[in-house]
Parts: structure tokens; C-alpha cells; sequence
């Protein structure tokens, strides 16, 4: 069988779950693993995200409302309006991360995108679980309480991996 | 591709979805609803009369927006549509497959 006929065999059907692991925890990090449980969920499959190492910082209650976005070190982030490549050297100058921050902040704002905070009590509405996870957790001196009331539990790896279902897919972001 | 909804020959896409809106009335609604296992309470037909309102006023639709419709919260929303709650309502009310992905 074709490549081709394959997907056409395949056209139309989807996971019945995703496992979704958040690993970094910069703004542009934490939002495709948002989007894509979301979807998920807006699918009708189930969603499940892991929360592991700088990724904590979205579901931490000290940290969830102050994400940030860098400009250094991403040779895709450009200059605004233009295709030139944003210097890195600009983007450690005090308070540039900050502007960045909020250009795309009121980006996503207008586009009726919600906030990471936002994001995640819909994907709990939508029956979707939110995990940390135990070794990043005590590397980093953090307990349960430290992250959202509504977290579904702090799991090792090997728990993690035994939320996988039927037609399971994992993610890693 | 056609099929005969509620007695009524309809146009709809390969998913399911009405390919035109006029066609739609709600002996469609609740026979579509029905195939998907819904029965439809007075709640359903407020978040339906608000898609297809929104629809009508060119609003783009998103589970975020229905859930700050005021009619129902995204709980609720998920609730009563199960197995994909923007998908199914706008099914039911005889929209096409929503574009948004929030």
C-alpha cells in the first residue's frame, strides 16, 4: 500500500487520547502545549498535560500569571513589521523581554486567544487533567501546594506513561 | 453529498455538516441531534439560537466565546454536548464545522 492510500484510510480519524508533555516554560513554549490539549478536548478526545522542569512555571501558583517571552536566542523571533532577525544582543538590554512580552500579549489578546492561566481552566471544564511532575518538582523544592488547587496530582514518570489509553498518543513539547 | 433529514432532501459535507444553512429547521436539529445521541432541553436551544445568531452576524465562533455567552459556562457547555461540544452544537444548529481552534 502507497504512502498515499494509507492517509486515505486514515483521513478523518483521530486519537481517542493525548498525553501532552510541557516541558519549557516560556510564554511561546507553554501555549502549543495549551492549544493542542485544548483541541483536544474541543475534538472530543481526552487531554492530558504533564508539567515537567521550566514547564512548572505554568501551573505554579507563584509564577502561572508571569510568563514571559524572550526575544534571545530564537533566530525566528524578527524585528517588528519586518523580516530582519531580532538582535540577541537587544534582547538582553533590561526591559526588552518585557516590551516583547506585552506585544504578544496584545497580539493574542485581539486574536480572542485566552491567557495560559485562562487556558487551563478550560481545558480542567473540558474534563482535561493537569499533572506535575515529581522529579522536576523536587529538584526544584516545589510540594502540591505550590501549584493550581485544581492540578490532578504530582506523578513519576512511570505513572505518567500509565495514563496512556487506547489509540493514545503522546506529545512532547 | 444529499440526505434525507426530518423528511427533508439536505445538502451536507462528508462529515456531516449542512452544507446550507437555509435548509435547516429544527425537525433537522432534532434529528440530527438525536444521531448523535442528544436530546435536545431548552438549554441545548439557547446555545443553539446563539451560534446561529452569531452565525448570522459573521462572528467567528470559539468554545472561549460560548463560554462567556452567558448562557452556559464551559462545563455546562461540554455537558450538554459531549464528544466535542462546538463541533456538535454547531452541527445541530445546521452550521459548518467550526474554523476556530480554541
Amino acid at each position: 500500500m502507497s504512502e498515499n492510500e494509507d492517509n486515505k484510510e486514515n483521513a478523518g480519524k483521530q486519537p481517542k487520547k493525548v498525553l501532552i508533555v510541557c516541558s519549557k516554560g516560556s510564554l511561546v513554549d507553554v501555549y502549543p502545549s495549551l492549544v493542542m490539549a485544548n483541541g483536544a478536548l474541543m475534538e472530543g478526545m481526552e487531554a492530558e498535560v504533564f508539567f515537567t522542569f521550566f514547564g512548572l512555571d505554568a501551573v505554579r501558583k507563584a509564577t502561572q500569571k508571569k510568563l514571559k517571552m524572550t526575544p534571545v536566542a530564537n533566530p525566528a523571533m524578527r524585528l517588528p513589521g519586518s523580516t530582519l532577525p531580532f538582535p540577541n544582543i537587544v534582547g538582553l538590554i533590561p526591559g526588552v523581554s518585557d516590551v516583547a512580552t506585552s506585544m504578544m500579549k496584545n497580539t493574542i489578546e485581539k486574536l480572542d486567544i485566552p491567557t495560559t492561566y485562562e487556558f487551563l481552566d478550560m481545558i480542567k471544564a473540558g474534563g482535561g487533567k493537569l499533572w506535575g511532575c515529581k522529579m522536576a518538582m523536587d529538584m526544584f523544592g516545589l510540594t502540591r501546594e505550590d501549584l493550581r488547587d485544581d492540578i490532578d496530582g504530582v506523578l513519576t514518570v512511570g505513572e505518567f506513561y500509565s495514563r496512556v489509553g487506547e489509540d493514545t498518543q503522546i506529545i512532547f513539547t | 453529498m444529499k440526505k434525507t433529514i426530518a423528511g427533508k432532501e439536505v445538502e451536507i459535507d462528508e462529515e456531516g455538516y449542512l452544507v446550507d444553512s437555509p435548509q435547516w429547521d429544527k425537525d433537522v436539529a432534532q434529528e440530527i441531534a438525536k444521531e448523535l445521541n442528544i436530546e435536545l432541553s431548552d438549554k441545548h436551544w439557547e446555545v443553539i439560537d446563539y451560534l446561529r445568531a452569531q452565525h448570522d452576524e459573521g462572528v467567528e465562533m470559539s468554545i472561549r466565546k460560548v463560554g462567556k455567552s452567558g448562557i452556559v459556562d464551559l462545563k455546562e457547555f461540554y455537558g450538554l454536548f459531549p464528544g466535542g461540544p462546538l463541533k456538535n452544537a454547531s452541527k445541530i444548529a445546521g452550521l459548518s464545522r467550526p474554523a476556530s481552534c480554541v
